[in-house]
């Protein structure tokens, strides 16, 4: 689900990755504020005209939101019965666009771009001794990290399943949290290595600012 | 050359190196020893990452104590899990990391980048996603984005532990061709052979300092 | 902050993001499906301490709020943060900070009881106490009418707030990342 770029020369590709997150978070947020079956069956249909355009390889998209695809069948049977279809057929398809609309930018966005671009917007805060490269480290790091730690929870889940229900939580979940905080060790120490200074700043109540 | 003087250094109650003394000259040294022998505690302590409790360690005269910077530039690290030292999401990215930290100029990065993916045949995989990566390509990922900084030396702990048969030839070809000299730790015998130096250590001391036969017999012998 | 702290924080922030893969669990008592994540808030405090496990979340609302779908369901995105749920994702910052703030001072002898208390207190109190008003206010509903609606998700939290803390006893005896 947290597919990374897919490098290509489309109109998709080449928008600046500010407009594109911008287009993300407002995009996101509309969805709330205008809705409607019809509105978010319009909105759905240009996201996958885009897709096209950026040519994007469908098949591996939907292969990775396949866990996805499948939650939604429960979502709409739960309005279906609880309230009406039609709300169930409406929040189906909010989360359809914004599913699209995330992946479409993902794929097409290098992530080493919008890092950047949030790490110029953040410049203001050096003034409060938050150094946004640090905070564009952490940012990549999440994202690095998320596949590897989705993989040990995914284990968990067939250990889970395989043993019954809630059993093992414990038994699951601590092995899980050595293992991580182990590899957050020898983490810091490849950065360290590899010459990181996470460098400070000083906020303007205490004096000159860093360069 | 990296210099190690009376060095002696613990975790907690555990001492894990004894009055550890040696100069390392050769191009190809190999250290090995049980688990817990104290040469992973060793090998870290060669490019700063550990900074011991007494004695000190000079490489080319640079005490760890004084500038571990300078050291880790000239001392090349690369460690056994490649899933642990890769910090991007992406290959470049993850390459890039090293020669941004050590400032290089903005327009070189990308240079250098390109060089060592094409030398080390990850060229294909250059915008591809690190987790994607086949167990070998990540320590081909790892070794490659150590070297693309031309540290003076490179120590290697344990590279080729986690690796199946193939992946592990295919890295130890990539080690034989490191120019610079490397210290190797290791707790196999098949690559001991063609080394200049094997150093063995037990229980945090040196119990043998020699060509790699006769170190490999004193090793064996001490494991009995 | 050191290297390390920072490998933590987003260590957490990812671990948060991954609990996302249990899908919503249906025990018999609870009249509601309980979500699996929010024992990331409580395992960071209870693990970084305040600072950093505040950060931790804070870095993950980052990430949902700009789009990333990380919440259970695959939701995310700015809408999410607004909607009515919002007020309970939002809350898992100072959720995870007030979690770490009191571990941090019954460190020295901590035990089930009172890593119970901080994880209550700081996963379930702080969260409800924001969540609720937001839900009501962007629902339209009447507080109580929020209040009795978010009550059945209460033992399931508990629930979740017992694995957590046994979790991070045994992590703080191999690991012990808050003690100085």
């Amino acid at each position: 689900m947290l597919s990374l770029y897919v490098p290509g020369h489309s109109p998709v590709h080449r928008l600046p990755a500010g407009v594109k997150l911008l287009v993300l978070a407002a995009g996101s947020a509309a969805l709330f504020v205008v809705p409607g079956v019809a509105v978010h069956a319009g909105e759905l249909l240009a996201i996958l005209v885009l897709f096209h355009v950026a040519g994007l390889p469908w098949r591996e998209v939907l292969d990775q939101l396949r866990p996805a695809l499948i939650l939604l069948v429960p979502i709409f049977l739960f309005h279906v019965f609880a309230t009406d279809w039609v709300l169930g057929l409406e929040t189906v398809l909010r989360i359809l666009v914004l599913l699209f609309l995330a992946v479409i930018v993902t794929l097409t966005t290098r992530l080493s771009d919008m890092i950047e671009v949030l790490e110029k917007a953040m410049r203001p805060l050096r003034l409060a001794g938050i150094n946004p490269s640090k905070v564009g480290m952490m940012l990549s790091m999440v994202i690095r990290l998320i596949p590897l730690m989705m993989r040990e929870a995914g284990e968990i889940l067939e250990a889970q399943r395989a043993r019954g229900l809630d059993r093992n939580a414990i038994a699951l979940l601590v092995p899980l949290l050595i293992k991580a905080l182990k590899m957050a060790d020898d983490l810091s120490d490849a950065m360290d290595a590899r010459g990181y200074d996470p460098g400070a700043v000083t906020p303007f109540w205490r004096g000159k600012g860093t360069p | 050359m990296i210099e190690v003087c009376g060095v002696s250094h613990r975790f907690g109650e555990r001492q894990v190196l004894k009055d550890v003394n040696l100069a390392l000259t050769e191009r190809r040294i190999g250290v090995v020893g049980a688990n817990g022998s104290g040469k992973s505690t060793f090998a870290r302590l060669l490019n700063g990452l550990l900074i011991p409790d007494e004695g000190r360690v000079r490489v080319d005269g640079i005490d760890s104590r004084d500038d571990v910077k300078a050291l880790r530039r000239r001392v090349g690290f690369v460690f056994q899990n490649p899933d642990n030292q890769i910090v991007f999401p992406v290959v470049e990215e993850d390459i890039a990391f090293g020669l941004k930290n050590a400032k290089f100029p903005r327009e070189e990065i990308p240079r250098r980048v390109d060089a060592v993916l094409e030398r080390y045949r990850l060229g294909h995989l250059r915008e591809q996603a690190t987790h994607l990566l086949s167990g070998g390509e990540k320590q081909m990922l790892a070794l490659a984005a150590v070297l693309v900084m031309e540290p003076r030396y490179v120590v290697l702990d344990e590279p080729m532990t986690l690796l199946d048969l193939r992946n592990r030839r295919l890295v130890q070809e990539v080690i034989r061709g490191i120019e610079q000299p490397i210290v190797l730790v290791t707790h196999e015998f098949d690559h001991l052979e063609e080394l200049d130096r094997v150093i063995v250590f037990d229980e945090g001391r040196v119990i043998a300092d020699d060509t790699p036969g006769a170190a490999i017999r004193r090793y064996v012998e001490a494991m009995a | 902050m050191s290297t390390r702290d920072m490998v933590l924080i987003a260590l957490f922030a990812a671990i948060t993001a991954a609990f996302a893969v249990f899908p919503p669990v249906q025990i018999p008592v609870v009249p509601a499906p309980i979500v699996v994540q929010n024992i990331g808030v409580m395992l960071a405090g209870a693990i970084l301490g305040a600072r950093r496990g505040g950060l931790a979340l804070l870095l993950f609302v980052v990430l949902v709020a700009l789009g990333m779908p990380l919440l259970t369901g695959w939701r995310g995105g700015f809408g999410v943060i607004l909607g009515p749920t919002g007020g309970f994702v939002l809350s898992w910052i100072p959720a995870a900070f007030v979690v770490g703030a009191m571990v941090e001072k019954l460190w020295s002898r901590l035990n089930f009881w009172n890593l119970l208390l901080c994880n209550v207190v700081g996963g379930i109190v702080v969260v409800y106490a924001l969540g609720i008003p937001w839900l009501a206010a962007v629902a339209g509903l009447e507080l109580g009418q929020a209040l009795a609606g978010s009550a059945v998700f209460i033992p399931g939290d508990v629930v979740k707030a017992v694995i957590a803390s046994l979790a991070a006893l045994v992590v703080k005896r191999s690991y012990p990342l808050i003690g100085r």
